[in-house]
């Protein structure tokens, strides 16, 4: 009997069998979250310790201004370009505000013809939202490159408190990061859409998971918008 | 509005007499949302929402309200706008109730650290006043 056992036990068996148990035993939650696909329910975990990172971050910004006695930069007028010789307040955050819940609508739009099993619509959407994540990236590229030329450091500014460049950059710089690793990884499952790799697995999965980080993603920024920029 | 794009959504739905979500949800007989059935309507719907409640909230510098009326409107429309994108893109509003908990119930606990460092970034603030010269 216990050599049945061992029998068992002996056969020869690579790391990757090893690791695949390993994961087998540990992979609890497909009984928690019933019906959810796994993946998806990791990224759920994961955009919650983002959710706390970013909480973090604008709770920080937050005691920092709140504590402050100098005065606090006008975002409105720190952020106000001059279109036409004239000044119109924050219309760059504004349109970067329209370009990401634009991507999120295209992005809506392809995880639900991916769940059609339309290549091509899908892929399409997801190229469109990668395109207005690196729009939005490169208008805050813009953005950056404009008051760091004013003279905003993260230790000091022209315009007031000098804790307004560390917020601004650390805030808006982290939500950038995040934008740029989605645009890569959106183009990444998009080829993987085109070239009928969730066809033959039959899930398409992978394009719902990239979805939920780049809702996420506008998210995080429907939040600087109201903190950072508008109050 | 949600109601609406439910029942869109879930034509299977629609002969019972109009169920609650979550409850549909709770009694553990809601099939996995099946996110085909989701017309493409429903979101163009909803981007047209998130464009309002943006332009609003952009009118709202645009105008220079102040003081408390800011504050609510802002917070307000924040607040429609986050709960349209987990609620309809995330397909937070059909998923199960274990999930739905396990992802909204922890940022609760973020409530107890923003009143915390409120009262704290108060007291740092006075005594800069009172005891620094002003911080100067």
């Amino acid at each position: 009997m216990a050599t049945a056992i061992r029998n068992d036990a002996d056969e020869p068996r690579g790391p990757a069998q090893a690791l695949r148990e390993f994961t087998d035993d540990w992979a609890g939650d497909q009984e928690t979250f019933r019906h959810v696909h796994w993946g998806k329910a990791m990224m759920w975990i994961f955009l919650l310790s983002d959710t706390f990172i970013f909480s973090s971050f604008l709770v920080s910004y937050m005691t920092m201004r709140t504590s402050v006695t100098a005065p606090w930069p006008n975002a409105s007028e720190v952020f106000a370009l001059t279109i036409g010789g004239q000044s119109i307040p924050l219309i760059l955050i504004a349109i970067m505000t329209f370009v990401l819940i634009s991507s999120s609508g295209t992005m809506a739009m392809a995880v639900n013809f991916g769940y059609r099993r339309r290549r091509g619509p899908t892929a399409a959407l997801m190229v469109a939202t990668a395109l207005f994540g690196a729009t939005f990236v490169s208008m805050q590229a813009f953005e950056w490159t404009k008051l760091i030329r004013e003279g905003v450091r993260p230790w000091t500014n022209p315009f007031g408190a000098e804790q307004f460049g560390a917020c601004f950059f650390m805030i808006t710089g982290f939500h950038g990061l995040h934008v740029s690793v989605g645009v890569i990884m959106l183009l990444i499952v998009a080829s993987r859409v085109l070239r009928g790799h969730f066809d033959r697995s039959g899930d398409y999965s992978a394009v719902e998971i990239a979805g939920l980080y780049w809702h996420f993603v506008d998210l995080v920024w429907v939040f600087i918008f109201a903190f950072f920029y508008l109050w | 509005m949600t109601h609406d794009a439910t029942s869109h959504a879930h034509p299977h739905l629609a002969p019972a007499p109009a169920p609650v979500l979550a409850d549909a949800d709770h009694a553990g007989h809601a099939p996995p949302a099946d996110h085909a059935t989701h017309p493409i309507g429903v979101y163009l719907k909803i981007w047209g929402y998130l464009f309002v409640l943006s332009t609003l909230s952009y009118l709202v510098d645009f105008f220079h309200v102040q003081g408390a009326a800011r504050w609510l409107l802002i917070l307000t429309f924040m607040l429609l706008k986050a709960g349209l994108i987990v609620a309809i893109f995330m397909h937070m509003a059909w998923e199960r109730m274990a999930l739905i908990y396990a992802i909204l119930v922890p940022p609760l606990a973020l409530g107890t650290l923003i009143l915390l460092m409120w009262i704290e970034a108060d007291y740092v603030f006075w005594t800069r006043i009172l005891f620094l010269g002003g911080g100067e």
